[in-house]
């Protein structure tokens, strides 16, 4: 569904990810694991054009998407979801959702505020509350609910679980797996190994802007060594 | 009583058209980032074509006027629909200050176009049918027209309120506001967005110029004069803010009606005044935000300035030997044009002391200049003074309006700089335009000559070129003291500043004071160089000629402004000689052109190529 190769990323001068390369068959979550700095955002941002890779090849449900705008992607089915989380703090909830509204592609089942509202019952009673008066927890909730809206065939997550208290992590990760059993293929970055180990099915782990490792959640854990190496601190 | 209410009502009527144009502005900015000079070219346009279209229709006819009225303001809307498409499209990652001296290139453009089809003469509109009549209110008579954009006003802000908050459009147009590059990553197409939140504003901005037809004559400085009291409008009541735009223009409308009454020539200071009360009691305005720093637009990226290297300094020795002997193989036009440009190149030093290290973009500098100018003049004409306590008179004054302008200035930053700074200026000439008993307005002031012993025109250049030097070297030599470095310390990073215990704003404000000083200095040379001063000394052109100086010769080196000045100098006596007329529309295009082939500025997209060729293979270990 999802192809990168020979990817190559700078900001300014800086040479930030060098000869990443991933796939993402359908239906599969993948997690790309990694420390601070590591390039995990950069790679999504790559990914859905906020940050123009200079190099490299990307596909999306065979076409070729590497500098296309990041509108356009979007428009093809790859939903991406921001690590800052971005809400419009000046919008309700139901107007954020408003901005996400795409039509269906036809693949995936159609969006609306009320199926979200049953994945995510704690938007419900907010809808007319402002982005900026939320808790951190339900912000997290309505960006992922936002670019649902879109209809997405691929979810790209940018540390879904970053900075959310123990219970709405377990939250996100059964909201994932729901995804995942609707069908949704994602591509996740994180840096919480529990949270990885209990939603995907295959790893990548990216460091200094390289992918240092492949497999699959499985052989992750069972690698004590690659994981001493690249994910402990 | 009653005087009061006929006050009233009469701000209210024309803070209708401001608010029109004041929302279209804020609308374009709150998504766009662009600050639209050319906004007040399109409420000209609107009022010449509403003009033209209602003249052919018939001003008899309901349909004939309110239909040329309506068409006017959706043409304008056609014509900021190409602007858009052709030219800002393609710098909305250019530096605030690029975009806004690219919006200023088609101000001129649209001037010397407006002019070429509408011609010199001021155009007398008909007055709408069906509102010719006057109503009568506690006995006076008042214009039922008035009345009418009284009612108008509220009635677009309703209208903008629906559409921006319960369409879809809307609700996109205020999240890109918020977040914009958000809104494309959820695949929406922001192109089209931006287009047609330009086509909005123009159409408003069109309307808003085809509505005072009836109101006042059409004529070519319609565009300026609208534009520095939408920038103060839009300072006011909050960049973005529609609301806002609204609360200000009424403000500034009513404050306008009651300054007629009470200090009919200087009814500006009384929009100073509400000016200096709001911003210091609410800093980003009546409804404003403190603008996000995410979001703020792409800053310039220059090499720092640094001291002159050896080569330099010999260079610039050689220049000034070339300078000092000049008059011995110049004829007397020749020395003119000398004494001329080195007068500009300390304008435009002042103006670099501020922008360049203070990283304070001004577009109203002129301002100082001509200050300085009417400084000396006035000394001289009003106290007889010689030229040399007019001198010292043009600096004085000059320095005070740094003192007060300055005070607001510094509390700003990026393009609310910029739009305070040219409001100010704009103040300021409109003062020495209307204070005729004491300016004589547009004659000027004539007969500001020079002591006997510099009448020579040799040795006017010399007294010139010893000044201006002096000053020039001063200004670096301030460049490079601790107080410089203050200065740099606080442009690049403020909180640091400000951390390691350094007033950034008294820097920046001493900072715009010296340069408000130097410019008057430069001015009264000026004045006794030429003999006489005029308003157009202050005109926001020569504010824009300052600019266009320092940014041919590139912000960041010190040696810039100096280039710059000879450059442009040269550029535009090669203008103003080789196409007499329609010159505007020449350097118009010039800015226009240079923007959208080096939108990093001349020295940026050096330095990128140069960046480019090098960087090429930095392997990303050492990088980190
Ligand atoms: N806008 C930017 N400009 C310059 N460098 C950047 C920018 N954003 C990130 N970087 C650099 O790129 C590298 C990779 O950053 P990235 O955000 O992709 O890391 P990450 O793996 O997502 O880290 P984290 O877990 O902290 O989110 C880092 O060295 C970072 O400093
Ligand atoms: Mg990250």
């Amino acid at each position: 569904m999802l192809k990168v190769e020979g990817l190559h990323t700078y900001y300014g001068r800086a040479h930030i990810l060098a000869d990443v390369g991933l796939e993402v068959a359908q239906g599969e979550v993948v997690v790309l694991l990694g420390r601070n700095g590591a390039g995990k955002s950069t790679t999504l941002k790559s990914i859905i054009g906020l940050v123009p890779p200079a190099e490299g090849r990307i596909s999306f449900r065979g076409t070729s998407i590497a500098g296309r705008q990041p509108y356009e992607i979007a428009r093809l089915g790859l939903g991406y979801v921001p690590e800052e989380r971005r809400i419009f703090t000046e919008l309700t909830v139901d107007e954020n959702l408003e901005v996400g509204r795409r039509s269906a592609n036809g693949t995936t089942p159609v969006w609306t505020p009320d199926r979200l509202f049953v994945l995510f019952p704690n938007l419900a009673r907010m809808r007319e509350r402002a982005g900026s008066q939320m808790s951190g927890g339900e912000q997290q909730m309505l960006t992922i609910a936002r670019t649902l809206m879109g209809n997405p065939a691929c979810l790209l997550l940018d540390e879904p679980s970053e900075g959310l208290a123990p219970v709405i992590v377990e939250q996100m990760a059964d909201t994932i797996l729901e995804l995942k059993r609707e069908g949704m293929t994602v591509l996740l970055s994180e840096q919480n190994l529990r949270f990885a180990h209990a939603v995907a099915d295959r790893a990548l782990i990216i460091e200094k802007g390289r992918i240092r490792f492949a497999g699959t959640m499985a052989e992750l854990m069972a690698n004590e060594a690659v994981r001493t190496q690249y994910l402990r601190l | 009583m009653d005087l009061i209410l006929i006050q009233t009502l009469n701000g209210l009527a024309s803070a209708s058209s401001l608010f029109l144009v004041a929302s279209g502005l804020s609308i374009i900015f709150g998504v766009t980032r662009v600050v639209n000079f050319a906004h007040g070219s399109f409420y000209m346009l609107g009022a010449y074509i509403a003009w033209s279209l209602v003249s052919r229709f018939g001003s008899a006819s309901a349909l004939g006027f309110w239909g040329g009225v309506l068409l006017a303001a959706l043409l304008v809307g056609l014509v900021g629909l190409l602007i858009e498409i052709a030219l800002l499209r393609r710098i909305y990652q250019a530096p605030e200050l690029f975009q806004l001296l690219a919006t200023f290139g088609v101000v001129l453009m649209v001037q010397d176009v407006a002019l070429a089809s509408w011609g010199p003469q001021d155009l007398l509109g008909p007055r709408a049918p069906g509102l010719r009549s006057f109503v009568s209110i506690f006995g006076n008579r008042f214009p039922t027209y008035e009345l009418f954009l009284i009612v108008l006003g509220p009635i677009v802000l309703g209208a903008l309120w629906l559409l921006f908050n319960k369409t879809r459009w809307g609700t996109l147009v205020r999240a890109a506001t918020l977040d914009r590059e958000m809104v494309g990553a959820l695949g929406v197409n922001q192109r089209l967005l931006f287009t047609s939140v330009f086509f909005l504003g123009s159409c408003l901005a069109g309307l808003g110029g085809a509505l005072q037809l009836p109101r006042e004559a059409v004529n070519l400085h319609m565009d300026l004069s609208i534009i520095a009291e939408a920038f103060v409008v839009v300072v006011v009541g909050g960049l973005g803010s529609v609301t806002g735009a609204y609360l200000a223009a009424v403000l500034i409308g009513v404050m306008h009606a009651f300054g007629i009454l009470i200090f009919p020539k200087i009814t500006l200071v009384l929009v100073f005044l509400i000016m200096a009360v709001v911003l210091i009691v609410r800093p980003h305005g009546l409804m404003g935000r403190k603008p996000s720093l995410v979001q703020q637009g792409a800053t310039m990226r220059e090499p720092l300035l640094s001291p002159a290297t050896r080569e330099i300094k010999l260079l610039g020795a050689a220049a000034l030997a070339v300078l000092a002997i000049a008059p011995l193989l110049l004829g007397n036009y020749g020395v003119s044009l000398l004494t001329e440009l080195v007068i500009l190149t300390l304008f435009a030093a002042s103006l670099h002391f501020m922008m360049g290290p203070g990283g304070l973009a001004s577009f109203g500098h002129a301002a100082y200049f001509g200050l300085g100018a009417y400084g000396a003049a006035l000394a001289a004409k009003w106290l007889a003074a010689p030229m040399a306590a007019g001198l010292l008179f043009a600096p004085f004054l000059a320095g005070l309006a740094g003192v007060v302008f300055g005070w607001f200035c510094v509390r700003l930053s990026g393009v609310y700089l910029a739009m305070l700074t040219l409001a100010f200026a704009q103040i300021a000439w409109s003062v020495a335009f209307q204070w005729v008993e004491l300016t004589g307005g547009d004659n000027g002031i004539l007969g500001v000559w020079p002591a006997p012993w510099a009448a020579g025109k040799t040795t006017y250049y010399y007294l010139a070129l010893v000044l201006c030097t002096a000053l020039v070297l001063a200004l670096r030599v301030a460049i490079f003291s601790p107080f410089g470095y203050a200065l740099r310390a606080g442009r690049d990073s403020p909180v640091r500043a400000e951390a390691i215990g350094l007033n950034v704003t008294r820097i920046n404000w001493l900072a715009f004071i010296i340069a408000a000083i130097a410019a008057g200095i430069a001015g009264g040379l000026y004045a006794y160089f030429k003999g006489s001063v005029f308003p157009t000394y202050m005109a926001i052109s020569k504010s824009v000629d300052a600019l266009l100086m320092v940014l041919l010769g590139g912000v960041q080196t010190v040696s810039g402004p100096i280039v710059g000045a000879f450059a442009f100098a040269w550029l535009q006596d090669w203008l103003v000689r080789g196409i007499a007329e329609y010159w505007r529309l020449v350097l118009g295009s010039a800015i226009v052109v240079l923007v959208l082939a080096f939108p990093q500025g001349l020295v940026g997209t050096a330095l990128r190529w140069r960046g480019r060729s090098q960087d090429d293979d930095v392997p990303a270990e050492a990088v980190r």
